[in-house]
């Protein structure tokens, strides 16, 4: 059966990162180039038979499980190396796979002149391996394997330049700042085995609303940790601060882990776990929130930073917060459904940065581009084509994908969400196309030594690939059509979700509990799909982001005097392009007071207050050793003058 | 007699030695790799021949020793046991290679060496008191000589702390003994040692219990070693040799908690579960601050040596949960902490051997000069910092889980570990093995050579072994850690009316969950 090659997938890029590794340096690069491609390549393919194999499933069963061998437990504790192929995993791997492959292919030309491209490859495949491993996981642990494995892939991928120390610094960050949200996703999973008596997620997601109550504290508690997870990995508010520090690593490493796959982990995460985060009222509002604010949050810093891969990353980190807001109102396909787009455009986006970084050797500030569109046509117009995309110009992806969000930020949150959403898709086109302005259009400020050239085929194809599914992309979801949205259909028995059933199961436990149940009727008024309603907003945000793009037009091509006047010596301007200080800020209040507390500790707690009792316990009882040495003095008439007053004083107590 | 003769096997070897000409380093060297490497054959031998369905002694043999007090040579081995006493043999043999370039007395240093692992060994096989006291002292002698003669600068200062330091401990936990010994005489009108016997028939009134728990505490929490009673340790790894801290953090560091299974909780349940909160908390802080010590340490081998008292931390935190998640992640945790630290040691030793130093400063941008060296250390750097996958993850989110079925803020503490292992951990990494190669004298650095790779790679296998797949470490302590837990469980010791409705409670939801899995599985299968 078809089926059985799940645990294939990933597979094959493990085994080429482990022939890489060890072997790499002597087969050669164009060797290990196909290695590394043709894994992925393999995997993609066996993605496309796994997917045949699940088509070919009996009515009714969406999930299939393959469980390779039991991986530990203790008591009634047991945790199966398990994959499981449902509609929301073939989503994501057809995503990493696909995408991944044509990533590496990429990497093969853009990492030529390295040394240590053996050693490149070695990590990027472990990096997709373990991303397979994170989505395709059949419970928590599982999962938790890939996600701590895509951590730490991507922690020696950003260190990748080792010897520069800002590379090793900001791996270790991305390290530590992604440990804080393990830990408590490491919690979350050790509350939901407690309940459950189990973490496979298909029986955890089964049995949730018959052993939750709604809104309880149990399920609040859960998904909170678990959206702290979420936050580390997918950068939001409040753990974000690593990601842009990682465009320290190769641009390929950029597209593929720090924006198109591992970056969205939280968010797979969370619609994975949608059952439980339906059941949170109170986690979906905080969600929706840091969502919306990440989301306007990083397009404000985006506008401000000059390094062509940090305006990239930040927006990064604006466009997750957007899959993240979808999550927080529910709207778990429109998260996927940007997801998508967003690893189309985005991955095509930092590509071309990485050709235009290629062609202009090594240089990443755009105040040192300008011009370069007549050079490095492929480039320009993919790029072009994957700006307007991620603006949200129809009729391409991510036009679909943004205002589905949008819409249901509006419909099943409140007009707060909407609000930011729509001003940071504002902010969105203005700093894309501020982008595109100064890197392609105007004068050139390139170096004169420099001469920029197009970047080879091995790099432009995988654009122009990219750019082509950042068009098309959005044929997933065209809403317009009641009943078409092709991802809606395919991911509804991943997201189905029966709130009148559950609140009957709270209701019940309550009383059993001796609690009252609120009332939560109004709940379950069903909510109508406003077709003229969402017409009406895509024609907003149509206009929206060309007003953004307009905007960028007047201040980067028409007047190009403009940004200084308005930037040069205002506050606000510079707080926002120092990202707000809160990585000064976050230095302050827990690196250094831990840094210092430990020196305090060790200097003082150890060598002195613990270490300086035992050794004043072994002084003391030195000092009476030698004062009762005294005694033994070998003379005589002491021993007869103690004799003699011990006598003295027998008497005395005797008498 | 087949465990007898693995036991004594070494000090038979260390004796053999003796007679050896002083000039004859090859094969004063060959002799001891053969005796060490013999007896972790055999010691495999127990493993494969071991029972693993039953929590009863194997290998059992009881004869009379000094009959008139009723001491007998009774000595055994169960699954608590069984995996420290193979690790012992293993780690013995790893130590032998990786001394192979000693220059100072080599013919002593393997004599010591090798009596330092029948000392061990015995500890692990006691089953009576006295036998096992004199095992337990026997060790520090072989160890304290390592340290003493073959150490570092202050050697001599670390190796009198090491030793005055655990024999004061000891002291105590002999006066208990005692005492057991003549109440035991007294209530059953036995005069026996032997520590079977004991835990099934040790009837103190609880008050007596808590002081004799406190002095078999007090004894092994020095060895384990726990927040406060650590500073030994520190010292005494730096001064060690090699080897010696390989054993050190591999071995003997683990007697105190094996301790803590074998007597502590059997025979004191109800001191042990009315003493859990603050064994927990004592645990916790030593998480905690061992990892925050170790961040700012410029020794190497200082910083490994306080993440050691972070990793006990985890372990005992995982015995004193008193379930079944919490003691099989406290064992498998110690297995691992032997692996990973004893690991981290050799590699620290391996460039200290070409620098003669270990101060963190005097190193930067080593992976370049030393490739495969880079890589085993961040393999074994990643496992101690419990990457899933690795060996230290499947011990430390059992202790975890364990632990949080007592409590959840406890569990909240501990976790924060994990956070708090990854900045020394990686800090450390990153300014030893990234950054520029700009120190001279790093610049003619040689790679690991194949001796060296001899003693790493099979603690890297191991890693991946335990951490992908551990059930045949496991399986071996399943019986005896659900026999233990049966004895110590907190459901014994609750008001009954509580205990019935939880017990009550608990096993319905097991069930629940056991029919829903199977009946899953079954699907499964006929889906198949």
């Amino acid at each position: 059966m078809l089926l059985k090659l799940t645990c294939l997938v990933p597979l094959f890029p493990l085994i080429g990162s482990i022939i890489n590794g060890f072997f790499g340096l002597r087969i050669g690069k164009n060797a290990v180039g196909i290695i590394a491609a043709g894994s992925m390549a393999l995997s993609f393919l066996t993605s496309i038979l796994v997917y045949v194999g699940y088509l070919m499933l009996p009515e009714g069963q969406h999930v299939f499980e393959q469980v390779v061998w039991t991986w530990f437990g203790a008591g009634d504790f047991s945790v199966d190396f398990g994959f499981q192929v449902d509609p929301l995993t073939l989503v994501m791997m057809f995503v990493v796979t696909g995408v991944g492959f044509i990533i590496h292919v990429y990497a093969i030309g853009y990492m030529h002149e390295e040394y240590s491209f053996y050693r490149f490859f070695a990590y990027f495949n472990l990096f997709a391996s373990a991303m397979l491993l994170l989505i395709m996981g059949n419970n928590f642990l599982l999962m938790f394997i890939g996600w701590e494995g895509v951590g730490c892939c991507s922690y020696f991928l950003i260190g990748y330049y080792f010897e520069k120390k800002s590379a090793c610094d900001a791996g270790t960050k991305a390290f530590i700042v992604n440990r804080v949200g393990d830990f408590a996703f490491l919690l979350a999973v050790m509350y939901i085995f407690n309940i459950f008596g189990t973490i496979d997620f298909s029986e955890v997601m089964h049995a949730a609303p018959e052993k939750l109550i709604y809104a309880g504290e149990a399920v609040t508690i859960i998904t909170l940790l678990l959206f702290i997870g979420a936050t580390g990995k997918s950068a939001q508010i409040p753990l974000y601060t690593w990601l842009p520090d990682a465009m320290e690593g190769p641009t390929p490493v950029s597209a593929l882990i720090h924006a198109a796959t591992m970056v969205t982990a939280g968010v797979y995460m969370i619609v994975r776990c949608s059952v439980l985060f339906n059941l949170a009222p109170m986690t979906m509002m905080v969600v929706a929130g840091t969502g919306a604010a990440t989301a306007i949050m990083a397009a404000t810093i985006g506008m401000t930073q000059f390094d062509i891969k940090r305006v990239l990353a930040y927006s990064t980190v604006s466009q997750i917060g957007y899959m993240i807001l979808a999550c927080g109102v529910g709207a778990y396909t429109a998260a996927i459904f940007h997801l998508v787009t967003h690893a189309f455009f985005k991955a095509c986006l930092f590509l071309g940065s990485g050709s235009v970084i290629h062609g202009i050797h090594g240089e990443q500030d755009m105040r040192k581009m300008g011009g370069l569109k007549n050079y490095m046509p492929v480039t320009y117009w993919t790029f072009l084509v994957s700006t307007l995309a991620i603006a949200g110009i129809p009729p391409l992806s991510g036009f679909f994908s943004k205002d589905e969000v949008l819409y249901h930020a509006l419909m099943d949150g409140n007009i707060i969400f909407w609000g930011m959403g729509i001003s940071a898709a504002l902010l969105t086109a203005f700093y894309m196309f501020r982008l595109v302005f100064m890197t392609f259009h105007g004068e050139s400020r390139v170096d004169p030594h420099i001469h920029p050239h197009e970047s080879p085929k091995v790099m432009t194809m995988p654009l122009v690939i990219l750019a082509g599914l950042a068009t098309i992309g959005g044929i997933l979801g065209i809403p317009l059509f009641h009943g078409w949205h092709i991802l809606h259909n395919w991911l509804e028995p991943v997201l189905h979700f029966d709130l009148a059933h559950a609140l009957e199961h709270s209701e019940h436990m309550l009383h059993e509990a001796g609690r009252h149940a609120p009332s939560w009727a109004h709940l379950l008024n069903p909510k109508e799909h406003n077709l003229w309603l969402e017409i009406f907003l895509m024609a907003f945000s149509a206009c929206v982001a060309i007003t953004g793009i307009v905007a960028a037009y007047i201040f980067y091509i028409k007047r190009p005097d403009l940004p200084d006047k308005f930037t040069k010596g205002q506050w606000g301007f510079e707080l926002v392009q120092n990202k707000y200080g809160v990585d000064e800020l976050y230095d302050s209040t827990f690196v250094k007071p831990t840094v210092e507390a430990s020196h305090l500790l060790w200097k003082e707690c150890d060598a002195k207050a613990i270490d300086g009792t035992v050794i004043g316990v072994a002084k003391i009882i030195g000092w009476l050793s030698k004062q009762a040495r005294i005694f033994q003095s070998g003379f005589v008439r002491n021993y007869a003058l103690f004799i003699a007053v011990g006598f003295i004083s027998l008497l005395l107590i005797m008498f | 007699m087949f465990l007898t003769f693995i036991t004594f096997l070494p000090i038979i070897g260390a004796l053999f030695l003796a007679f050896f000409p002083k000039e004859n380093e090859g094969a004063i060297k060959q002799t001891a790799l053969a005796v060490a490497a013999a007896d972790f054959l055999l010691s495999l031998f127990l493993w494969t021949n071991f029972d693993s369905s039953t929590h009863k002694m194997q290998f059992e043999l009881n004869t009379s020793w000094i009959e008139s007090w009723g001491i007998n040579y009774h000595i055994g081995l169960d699954g608590i046991s069984l995996l420290l006493y193979v690790m012992t043999t293993f780690l013995t043999l790893i130590c032998v290679i990786a001394s192979w370039d000693v220059k100072k007395h080599i013919r002593e240093y393997m004599m010591a060496m090798l009596a330092l692992s029948t000392g061990m060994l015995g500890v692990f096989i006691s089953l009576d008191l006295f036998i096992f006291y004199v095992f337990w002292e026997f060790q520090l002698v072989p160890m304290y000589i390592i340290v003493g003669v073959w150490g570092g600068p202050r050697r001599i200062y670390a190796a009198v702390k090491f030793f005055i330091y655990t024999a004061v401990g000891s002291l105590l936990m002999l006066v208990a003994i005692i005492w057991i010994y003549f109440h035991v005489k007294e209530t059953t009108g036995v005069a026996t040692a032997d520590i079977l016997f004991i835990t099934d028939n040790i009837s103190a009134p609880l008050d007596i219990q808590k002081w004799l728990w406190m002095a078999f505490f007090l004894a092994f929490a020095i060895k384990v070693p726990m927040f406060p009673f650590h500073t030994w340790l520190p010292d005494a790894h730096v001064e060690a040799p090699t080897a010696g801290s390989v054993i050190l953090a591999g071995v003997l560091l683990k007697m105190g908690t094996y301790g803590f299974l074998r007597f502590n909780l059997p025979f004191f349940p109800q001191a042990s579960y009315d003493f859990m909160p603050f064994v927990a908390w004592l645990s916790i802080i030593g998480i905690v601050y061992g990892a925050l010590v170790s961040m700012v340490q410029e020794d190497l081998k200082k910083l490994v040596a306080y993440s050691s008292v972070s990793h006990l931390g985890f372990v005992m935190l995982g015995i004193f949960a008193l379930n079944e998640y919490g003691i099989q992640g406290a064992l498998i945790q110690n297995i691992n902490h032997g692996i990973s630290t004893g690991a981290l040691f050799l590699l620290v030793g391996v460039i200290y051997d070409r620098r003669h130093t270990r101060l963190i400063k005097e190193f930067g941008g080593l992976s370049k000069q030393m490739p495969v060296y880079a890589v085993c250390f961040m393999i074994v750097a990643l496992s101690s910092i419990g990457l899933p996958g690795m060996n230290g993850f499947v011990g430390e989110f059992l202790v975890l889980l364990g632990i949080f079925q007592v409590n959840g803020l406890w569990a909240a503490c501990a976790t924060s570990g994990v956070i708090l292992a990854a900045c020394y951990i990686l800090w450390m990494f990153q300014r030893v093995m990234f950054l520029e190669l700009n120190n001279p004298k790093n610049m003619e650095l040689k790679d690991l050579n194949v001796r060296e790779l001899i003693t790493v790679i099979p603690l890297l296998v191991l890693i991946f072994w335990i951490g992908l797949y551990p059930k045949p470490f496991m399986k071996t302590f399943d019986a005896s850690v659900n026999h233990l837990v049966s004895r110590v469980s907190p459901d014994n010791f609750r008001p009954t009316k509580d205990h019935q409705e939880d017990g009550g409670h608990h096993a319905s939801l097991m069930t629940k969950t056991e029919l829903a899995k199977l009946s899953q599985r079954l699907q499964k299968t006929s889906h198949n």
